[in-house]
């Protein structure tokens, strides 16, 4: 009976995308904002990666509310999961040498590469989200490879959170300040294609990779410490 | 033929979509339940993509110099969905621990055990 009615809800909901997908031809898009951001992208944030200077840019206030919904879900995990009483890790065996070294080796170089990929978000495939989740995996890295390290120093990483957020609203403030608008591109653009360019782009895109960076490694801890 | 060729990605990610409905309306069990909704997540997430894309184009990005703005794909989909990835993780991060929280409780993860939670 469920499966029947779960059966026939899917079957009429596809059947009404179906009859309105055929007014979207796939591979034609003639989206106005797409020609608009194209041309004038480079000449106005000065970012050769258009979806950062969209992301950071043209949709900067977008981006601090999605900066604030994972803030949020974070508080919510560590408020949901908090327990009085810490729960006693079982098999608290020290890993294995080669697993142990393996893992020490690997860890500043994935930090590295998280780094490289949020400092170049404005030049290539990348950006703060993408590297702040390449820094969380070298975290995840360390805790599954060394077990009998439990817990990392949470005070340091929020510090690392809250500034990194607070970076973030105080450069947008301060182009409410020089030009009066939030999220103002104030600095000087420089030349495309070169690291030191974009205007305040980089400097929002390090804080964010900071930011979420610190986050996820948060909710990857609350998780095990819960388990 | 040609009409597969065509909406291959609106089919693949409605697909997906529907899929991730299903398996969130029949499975009783709740970590079941989340992996249809992150399947149903990859969906959207793919569906927004090709909404924006062209045929033949390149990424939006002006890395060398002869690229042209005309056969670029559109970026603002792409920023989108780097947004709805990130709020997905979030989503589902915390229907996790949701989940959890469930299980120290009830002592199972059985949506027909648990009381008030059986449709």
């Amino acid at each position: 009976m469920r499966k029947a009615v779960s059966f026939i809800l899917v079957v009429i909901i596809a059947i009404g995308i179906g009859l309105s997908l055929q007014e979207v031809p796939f591979g034609k898009t003639k989206s106005e904002v797409r020609k608009y951001c194209l041309e004038k992208g480079i000449e106005q944030t000065g970012a050769t990666n258009i979806v950062t200077s969209v992301v950071v840019n043209y949709r900067g206030f977008d981006t601090l509310g999605e900066v604030t919904v994972l803030f949020l879900a974070a508080i919510g995990l560590s408020a949901i999961l908090y327990r009085e009483k810490e729960g006693e890790r079982k098999n608290r065996r020290r890993s294995s040498l080669i697993l142990y070294t393996g893992c020490k080796f690997l860890f500043p170089l994935i930090l590295l590469f998280g780094a490289y990929i949020f400092i170049h978000g404005h030049l290539t495939p990348g950006g703060g989200f993408q590297g702040g989740a390449i820094v969380a995996s070298g975290f995840l890295l360390v805790i599954l490879g060394s077990r009998s390290w439990w817990g990392f120093n949470r005070s340091k990483m929020k510090i690392t959170e809250s500034l990194s957020g607070l970076i973030f609203v105080v450069v947008g403030l301060l182009g409410l300040l020089y030009g009066g608008h939030f999220l103002l591109n104030y600095l000087p653009k420089g030349i495309p294609n070169e690291l030191f360019s974009a205007g305040i782009i980089p400097i929002i895109y390090i804080a964010i990779g900071f930011k979420v960076g610190s986050e996820i490694t948060g909710i990857i801890d609350d998780m095990i410490r819960s388990g | 033929m040609e009409f597969i060729e065509n909406y291959l990605y609106y089919i693949a990610s409605f697909g997906l979509i529907l899929i991730g409905l299903y398996i969130i309306l029949i499975k009783k069990n709740l970590i079941k339940m989340i992996i249809g909704l992150s399947i149903m997540d990859t969906g959207v997430n793919i569906l927004l993509i090709s909404m924006g894309y062209l045929s033949g184009g390149t990424a939006p990005i002006f890395s060398r110099e002869n690229l042209l703005p005309s056969r670029m794909v559109d970026p603002v989909p792409q920023a989108l969905v780097l947004t709805a990835i990130v709020i997905g993780l979030a989503i589902i991060a915390l229907a996790l621990s949701l989940t959890i929280v469930l299980y120290r409780h009830y002592g199972t993860l059985n949506t027909r055990k648990i009381r008030d939670l059986k449709w």
